[in-house]
């Protein structure tokens, strides 16, 4: 029997996260934790499965081990699948070459084997770095309906912000006549979420030609995008309308976990009918001591708490330890904050030890900006990391060679 | 060493000792821990010893039962050669489904035929221990015992509807059986905790010889009637133990959790595997106060929460001060209720403003999807 599959999702997991610095050291950006429990691949990865799309192509490149890992088989998205289900695809040697992805178009490119194999009629490419829940299939309706080669995912944004994104200026029907990648002067608000999906032949023939066109840097955004409309393809816009966050700095990480919060948050990851699904630790369930005074904030299973937890996010297996304290932080997996130490408006990184009496991170009225130790390191008892100070190794203190 | 051994869970023993909590269910999925069923503990304890085929001999109410195991990839048993086997009883014109643990046995004598493991381990659900597997068949290797039964020393009163007390000598061999003595407040006693190791083609033959005889019970049968012929050793362990025989029991070693060193014994060294129900973390407000007490992931907490167990889901509105009680899964306070002494089974739902109140030795109850 002949089997295929409607739409095939192709998901850029490459991206190194230099902007996330200690915390992506070791590890590919979307491999990174989020909200407690998490990785920030989660989210396109339930996206995926909760609007019925079962083949996802994940690429990596940078540091993949660990996310290769966590994807395992793909089962606790329900992506274990004999036809379909979710590949790793790393880059490869090849009989005439050899090569690392050179750019988003150029990875799509490399793995165009992958994709024909389930002789799909549409393909959804995603980025693998952004928080958020969206239907694809809505999406792909829209597709469907207006014949377009592509339909690329946009969101409104300040307008002073735009020139961070490639911004899209439609015409009143949602079609896109130009597209800008980083514009300096933004003409619109519009930003695109690096989310597109192409009819598939449209998709092979544009990355064809973009693979032996000399002066392309293999990107979606720059080049594959501007030949499509340059040639006259019809080339949709789809708004849409909920949360959409880019975690790609320090800053927007720790405001995307900080969205988690309170009784009606701006980001709600409980919601029964759009589940986001990870690989689930095995953990007790947490424990709060007689001394636990934890006010609003999300904690994990396996938690150990004695000591106070405001206003922040604590992973699985987090140790706050009596007399200790942490205020508008983000502590991911393992790590130990022991008696009497203080931990404020910071990031910190897996199985890290904040020794007795440490503090690290300032006050975020300071404006010192957020510190974040990278992971398996010990901060040494009594010393002070300074407000947004980065650090990826033991600390004892500043010393005079630095 | 324990890839050598099948597992066998009895599911449904013990399901009269809590009436209350066994009602919809069998022993084996009555929620513990939070975020555990009992089966859990006896399953993980094969598990974390190597065991990759487990059957779970079943015969009632075993609903519930089926939608935890799934296809036992939480266990990591979904396998190809053995992982875990549901084993519903058997019947034909000539015969009933199973009356006692011999019957059963006979009725899964195709599934102890079929494997080529050495060792059987026959677990029941009924309590909650760390039980080192293949530390018991070594023990079982070593005396050349044909049946090695694991016991917990115990003191003061015990109750069930079938239990027994082992009197081993010096080397571990077990001179004599008792079967549901009295037991006054000061005696001390060996208590088999319904976990036994037997090499495989020595219970099956022991089966058929029971079965052709008529015979009914393992204990008074054969057990107490053979002690000279046939070689039972007990096996001493001497960690943390609890029998669940009844509400009050449940409630006692429930509340016991949370203490540091029982959790970290249960907990600590190796996992304790379950289902996975994908919920997000917990979440709790500015107005939550929340001292000792063990929290499942799913939890929202408005409100105050003191000596408590919550499972997954579990929502505790503004107001409400909830102490020493046991919330199951996805139970609803609603705000400003008081509880002290309560245990709610899944989906119970506590209105605003009502006051419910029992105590350590006879906790309040309030039965599945209830709403008061």
């Amino acid at each position: 029997m002949f089997r295929k599959k409607e739409c095939v999702a192709m998901l850029l997991a490459g991206g190194q996260g230099s902007r996330l610095y200690a915390l992506t050291n070791n590890i590919a950006k979307p491999a990174v934790a989020f909200g407690a429990k998490y990785r920030i691949i989660d989210f396109p990865l339930s996206n995926c499965i909760n609007s019925g799309i079962d083949t996802v192509g994940v690429l990596t490149q940078y540091q993949p081990l660990e996310l290769n890992e966590y994807i395992g088989n793909g089962q606790p998205w329900d992506l274990d699948r004999a036809f379909g289900g979710v590949h790793i695809l790393s880059p490869y040697q090849a009989k005439k070459k050899s090569s690392w992805y050179e750019g988003t178009a150029n990875a799509i490119y490399q793995n165009l084997n992958f994709i024909k194999k389930y002789h799909p009629d549409y393909v959804l490419i995603l980025s693998g770095d952004h928080i958020y829940k969206m239907d694809y299939a809505a999406m792909l309706k829209a597709h469907k309906q207006t014949g377009a080669a592509c339909t690329i995912a946009a969101i409104e944004v300040p307008l002073k912000e735009a020139s961070r994104f490639g911004v899209l200026n439609t015409r009143e029907d949602g079609s896109i006549y130009e597209f800008e990648e980083k514009p300096k002067q933004p003409k619109s608000n519009l930003a695109s979420m690096g989310i597109y999906i192409f009819s598939a032949e449209k998709l092979y023939e544009y990355l064809e030609q973009d693979e032996i066109n000399p002066e392309s840097s293999k990107d979606f955004g720059k080049d594959v995008l501007p030949a499509m409309l340059n040639a006259g393809e019809k080339m949709l816009s789809y708004l849409f309308n909920g949360y959409w966050k880019d975690v790609g700095t320090i800053s927007s990480l720790w405001e995307s976990n900080m969205d988690l919060l309170g009784v009606k948050p701006a980001f709600d990851v409980s919601d029964p009918d759009w589940k986001i699904h990870s690989r689930n630790p095995l953990a007790p369930p947490e424990y709060l001591g007689e001394h636990a005074r934890v006010s609003n904030s999300l904690i994990a299973l396996g938690c150990e708490i004695e000591g106070n937890v405001e206003h922040s996010v604590l992973a699985t297996g987090v140790i706050v330890e009596e007399g200790a304290t942490v205020k508008d932080s983000v502590i991911m997996a393992g790590t130990v904050i022991k008696k009497g130490a203080t931990v404020t408006y910071s990031i910190i990184d897996e199985n890290v030890v904040i020794d007795d009496g440490a503090s690290v991170g300032e006050d975020k009225a300071k404006n010192a900006g957020i510190a974040v130790l990278g992971r398996d390191l010990t901060v040494a008892a009594n010393i002070k990391v300074a407000g947004g100070q980065i650090i990826d190794k033991d600390y004892k203190g500043e010393t005079n060679n630095g | 060493m324990a890839n050598q051994a099948v597992g066998v869970i009895f599911s449904n023993i013990h399901d009269d000792n809590i009436p209350e909590l066994s009602h919809h269910r069998t022993m084996a999925s009555i929620p513990f821990g939070g975020r555990y069923r009992l089966i859990d503990f006896a399953l993980s304890n094969m598990v974390n010893s190597g065991i990759t085929t487990v059957g779970i001999v079943t015969k009632n109410n075993y609903v519930s039962l089926i939608d935890h195991i799934g296809s036992g990839k939480d266990w990591d048993l979904a396998r190809k050669d053995g992982g875990i086997v549901l084993l519903p009883p058997y019947s034909d014109e000539n015969d009933a489904p199973y009356t006692n643990r011999l019957e059963a046995l006979k009725g899964i004598t195709g599934f102890l035929n079929r494997r080529k493991e050495e060792y059987v381990v026959i677990s029941d659900c009924d309590t909650i221990s760390r039980i080192d597997i293949a530390d018991v068949i070594r023990f079982h290797e070593e005396k050349h015992s044909d049946f090695t039964m694991v016991y917990h020393e115990e003191e003061g009163e015990y109750h069930s509807s079938y239990f027994m007390t082992l009197e081993p000598d010096k080397d571990g061999r077990v001179k004599g059986v008792k079967i549901n003595p009295v037991l006054k407040n000061k005696d001390k006693y060996n208590l088999y905790v319904n976990v036994m190791v037997l090499n495989r083609e020595f219970l099956i033959h022991l089966i058929q010889d029971a079965v052709t005889r008529g015979l009914s019970s393992f204990g008074r049968d054969i057990l107490t009637k053979n002690l000279d012929t046939i070689k039972v050793y007990a096996y001493k362990f001497d960690g943390y133990f609890a029998g669940i025989n009844s509400l009050e029991k449940y409630y006692q070693h429930s509340m016991e959790l949370l203490d540091k060193d029982v959790r970290s014994e249960l907990f600590g060294a190796r996992d304790i595997y379950t289902k996975v129900r994908d919920s997000a973390p917990s979440k709790y407000t500015d107005n939550a106060v929340v001292k000792n007490s063990l929290i499942s992931d799913g939890c929202v907490i408005d409100g105050t929460v003191e000596n408590c167990i919550l499972f997954r889901g579990v929502n505790i509105g503004k107001g409400s001060i909830v102490k020493n009680s046991i919330l199951m899964q996805d139970t609803v306070i609603g705000s400003n209720a008081e509880l002290d002494c309560v245990i709610t089974d899944k989906n119970a739902v506590i209105r605003d403003r009502r006051h419910l109140a029992g105590c350590e030795e006879l906790p309040y109850f309030v039965a599945k999807g209830r709403m008061l």
